[in-house]
């Protein structure tokens, strides 16, 4: 064979051969590794966000929901206005607080003890006062009429009417239930033995807390024999210790040899508590105590409702808390026993107060709204009472300084950068600094803020006007970055054919340039904004974590701002606070949502025209 | 096209040959390479004068020369003289501005804003103070699409943008607006590399007439339109200027030996 031959035989094998195919099966094994490894990495993100937005959503819808309750209001002239003036000034300063609590007392005739009635104000917002006495104001003729009013609930009863305090359960009751007086402390016997579940959760509840008793007593068993270990190593290196040395080891050994007698007075006592609940929960039908620990038992007869405080099985005595209409024996079906699940002790909402909203309930007094004052509302320690209003108008009038100052510096310095600056050392050096600004932490900015217009300049704390120049600050130099890749992306063509009629550069970049660009540093203006909009550090720092109630109308009132607010929101203990987190991160992210919409529109419309 | 035709101005040479764009001893440097080498070439007056040869010889570097279209570039030099009519347009006293002006450019890629056919046109005129009224610079518009033989296919979507056009037409329309602004020489960088053969006829056929009032340099790579359009013909090689004299001589009779490979297709 010749070469030639040799090398065309060669050839005509060279991308069918089994070795050939195995490189091509390998390239594409390669490639579907590398395609799973994206649609993974695609996937995991996608997940987290799921999981990210579903528990944002979870906790964040409840709260734009509020329970109002409906009260009666008798607006009578002394009351609110005993002179007869009309007059504003005057009318604000009556005692609204007495009126609306008058008025809740009202909703609950019966109930005449002191606890009762704290419970039942206890219910209702506390400003509810003060935005009856703002209605009243704006409609002076209700003056001498009664009003129906809806008030806010108070944020823990608004949360158990959202179902996320507690369930109550109805229990099964069999045969007739007798009581023995309408008010106070009452007794009960049932036909039936309809007490038994309670004893038995009762006795159920006892075995587990002497186990749980007894596990406490091995814990300080193990921990006594670590710490005599310890005093038997101590006491051999004793023998051979002396001066300094020996005279630390005895003061560590008689710290020990207290130590092991506290634990093992605990010991006992655990012991004994463990024996004694172990000896109640074996017991036979005995009067059981009910206690803040345990679920709360009810029973609704009558029209009113006793909570249970000693259960037998077919007896119990219990407290009256909505006062009964009678003490008439009653008939299968016509009573119920319902069951708090979580105890008393772990919900800072008492039995009574669950009880008088439930009753509310079923009178069909309370309705359920979007909350107007999680909209409309400022600052407050209530939740029910706080709202995002004072953030968001904060919010825009700071990112308003913001645009108005980084849009048309920031695009001015593009354009001198990109089109007229000379190429030399000194543009590089401020080239180089500007795209290192945009990396640097934004609390960065907060402190320059701080030091210079704060300190120096002496300029106003929590001020939106301060807030806007900090962004700005923060902001400018991704507005420049953004405008200056838009003028760089306007084809050289056009600019040749603006100068090659004539114009002049600053005419060629204009009149043809600039607004070619113009989408592009809109969009990363919009971007930049959007930025702006989410950031905190740095309002921290310029004092902006201010309690705002008022909307601020000029540039130098105190404001807050929505991710401030996030923040100062997610500081707060309260339940109903966390829930108002979410919803304002929700409200965030759609003024977030929106802006980038707007950006992603503007480019899809102006993309490209060349 | 007669009726719309500009009359010759009044007082200049008409002499055809009359030279109206002279280099004398041209380079070229950008950066630290030389791009051309003492190039002496004249422009005459309602003449085609293309310029031939192979990528990379220079021929656009010393067109843009003529309008100083270099000066955008940073790094580039010219050094020698280039003079219109007797003006030295690299003199400091002459504003580039005037110049382009005075001297407009067609560009390789058809280059219309991306505005209505009519802005692209009136956008010279305009900045140039050449029209006093709305009306008169609706007639420049007119005047300049007639010239461009673009007139009866736009005048129904004056005011469409300019970038819906063809390829043709949108040369077309380039030349338009060079037209516009009333330029006394006109530069064409490959205007018809782009276009198909019939666009490309027809750009031909314009620049034949635009020859009787105006003076054209023409880039091409295209030996057969060379021949078509123009009087006279420069050949570039490497940066020289090889030879330089009427097209048909150069066609058909040239001097050098590497005019003569070049344009029997041996290289380039």
């Amino acid at each position: 064979m010749t070469d030639i031959a040799e090398r065309t035989s060669v050839a005509t094998g060279l991308h069918t051969s089994d070795e050939a195919r195995r490189r091509l099966r390998r390239r594409y094994g390669a490639e579907f590794r590398f395609r799973a490894i994206g649609i993974g990495a695609l996937a995991i993100s996608g997940l987290f966000l799921v999981i990210f937005l579903s528990s944002i959503f979870r906790d964040g819808i409840p709260a734009f929901f509020q329970h109002y309750v409906t009260l009666e209001i008798p607006v009578g002239r002394a009351d609110v206005d005993p002179n007869n003036t009309n007059d504003r000034a005057v009318i604000v300063q009556a005692n609204f607080d007495g009126l609306i609590a008058r008025s809740a007392r009202s909703l609950f005739p019966d109930v005449t003890d002191r606890a009762g009635q704290r419970a039942i104000t206890s219910i209702i917002s506390t400003g509810a006062p003060v935005l009856f006495r703002e209605a009243l104001i704006r409609n002076l003729d209700w003056i001498g009429t009664t009003q129906r009013y809806q008030v806010p609930m108070d944020d823990l009863a608004d949360l158990f009417l959202k179902g996320q305090i507690t369930r109550v359960d109805r229990m099964d009751t069999r045969g007739e239930l007798g009581v023995s007086g309408v008010r106070g402390t009452v007794q009960l016997a049932s036909t039936a033995n309809n007490f038994q579940p309670i004893l038995a959760e009762v006795k159920a509840h006892l075995a587990l807390l002497a186990s749980r008793a007894r596990g406490a007593a091995a814990g300080q068993e193990r921990a006594v024999a670590r710490l005599e270990a310890e005093r038997s190593g101590l006491q051999g290196r004793r023998a051979a210790a002396s001066g300094n040395e020996a005279a630390q080891i005895d003061h560590r050994l008689a710290q020990l040899q207290s130590d092991i007698a506290a634990a093992r007075v605990q010991i006992q006592q655990q012991i004994e508590l463990a024996q004694s609940l172990e000896g109640r929960a074996r017991a036979a039908d005995q009067r059981e105590q009910l206690d803040s620990n345990l679920p709360s038992y009810i029973v609704r007869i009558n029209g009113g409702a006793i909570k249970l405080n000693e259960v037998q099985s077919a007896n119990a005595t219990g407290t009256v808390i909505i006062p009964l209409r009678s003490d008439a024996v009653a008939r299968i079906g016509e009573w119920r026993l319902e069951r708090i699940i979580v105890p008393e002790a772990n919900r800072r909402f008492n039995d009574t107060q669950l009880l008088l909203v439930d009753s509310l309930r079923e009178r069909g007094l309370i309705e359920k709204r979007i909350s107007r004052e999680f909209f409309t509302g400022g600052a407050s320690r209530e939740p029910e009472l706080a709202g995002m209003w004072t953030a968001i108008v904060g919010s825009f009038i700071t990112l308003g300084i913001t645009l108005l100052l980084c849009f048309p510096i920031g695009v001015a310095a593009a354009i001198y950068l990109e089109e007229f600056a000379p190429k030399n050392r000194w543009t590089e050096i401020i080239e180089v600094n500007i795209n290192n600004l945009a990396a640097v932490p934004s609390i960065i900015f907060g402190l320059l803020g701080l030091a210079v217009f704060l300190n120096w300049f002496g300029m106003p704390r929590s001020a939106p006007v301060v807030g806007g120049l900090v962004l700005a600050l923060m902001t400018l130099p991704i507005i420049i970055i953004a405008a200056r890749a838009a003028l760089k992306a306007v084809p050289p063509s056009i600019r040749e054919a603006a100068l090659g009629i004539g114009a002049s550069h600053q005419q060629t970049v204009m009149h043809h340039v600039l607004p070619l660009a113009m989408p592009g540093i809109l969009t990363g203006t919009i971007l930049g904004m959007a930025h702006a909009l989410g950031e905190t550090a740095p309002l921290l720092m310029i004092g902006m974590v201010a309690f705002v109630v008022d909307v601020p109308t000029s540039l130098t009132d105190p404001a807050t701002l929505i991710p401030v607010q996030i923040f100062m929101w997610a500081d707060f203990p309260e339940v109903a606070f966390q829930q108002k987190t979410a919803a304002a991160i929700i409200v965030l992210l759609a003024f977030l949502v929106v802006m980038n919409a707007a950006a992603v529109i503007l480019r899809k419309k102006f993309e490209r025209r060349w | 096209m007669s009726d719309v035709a500009e009359k010759p101005k009044v007082g200049r040479t008409e002499t055809p040959g009359h030279t109206k764009m002279s280099g004398r001893k041209v380079c070229v440097f950008y950066g630290e390479k030389q791009a051309l080498f003492d190039v002496d070439l004249n422009l005459r007056e309602h003449t085609v004068t293309a310029l031939i040869g192979p990528s990379g010889c220079g021929k656009s570097t010393f067109l843009r020369c003529l309008n100083r279209m270099n000066d955008t570039i940073p790094i580039c030099r010219v050094t020698g003289e280039l003079r219109l009519d007797t003006q030295d347009i690299y003199d400091r006293q002459i504003d580039v501005v005037e110049l382009r002006a005075r001297v407009g450019m067609v560009f390789q890629k058809p280059n219309p804003f991306p505005k209505s056919i009519f802005e692209n046109i009136a956008y010279g005129p305009r900045i140039h103070g050449l029209t006093r009224n709305k009306a008169e610079l609706a007639e420049a518009v007119e005047t300049a699409l007639r010239r461009a033989s673009l007139w009866d296919e736009v005048k129904d979507r004056l005011f469409e943008p300019g970038t819906g056009l063809s390829g043709g037409q949108q040369q077309r329309l380039c030349i338009a607006r060079a037209i516009a602004t009333k330029p006394e020489v006109i530069l064409m960088d490959e205007p018809c590399s782009a276009l198909d053969p019939i666009a490309t006829a027809k750009i031909e056929e314009l620049i034949d007439e635009l020859r009787q009032n105006y003076t054209i340099a023409i880039v091409t790579h295209s030996m057969q339109q060379a021949a078509r359009v123009s009087q006279r013909t420069a050949f570039f090689h490497l940066g020289y200027l090889v030879e330089e004299g009427d097209t048909d001589q150069i066609f058909t009779n040239p001097t050098d030996k590497r005019t003569q490979d070049y344009i029997t297709g041996r290289f380039g």
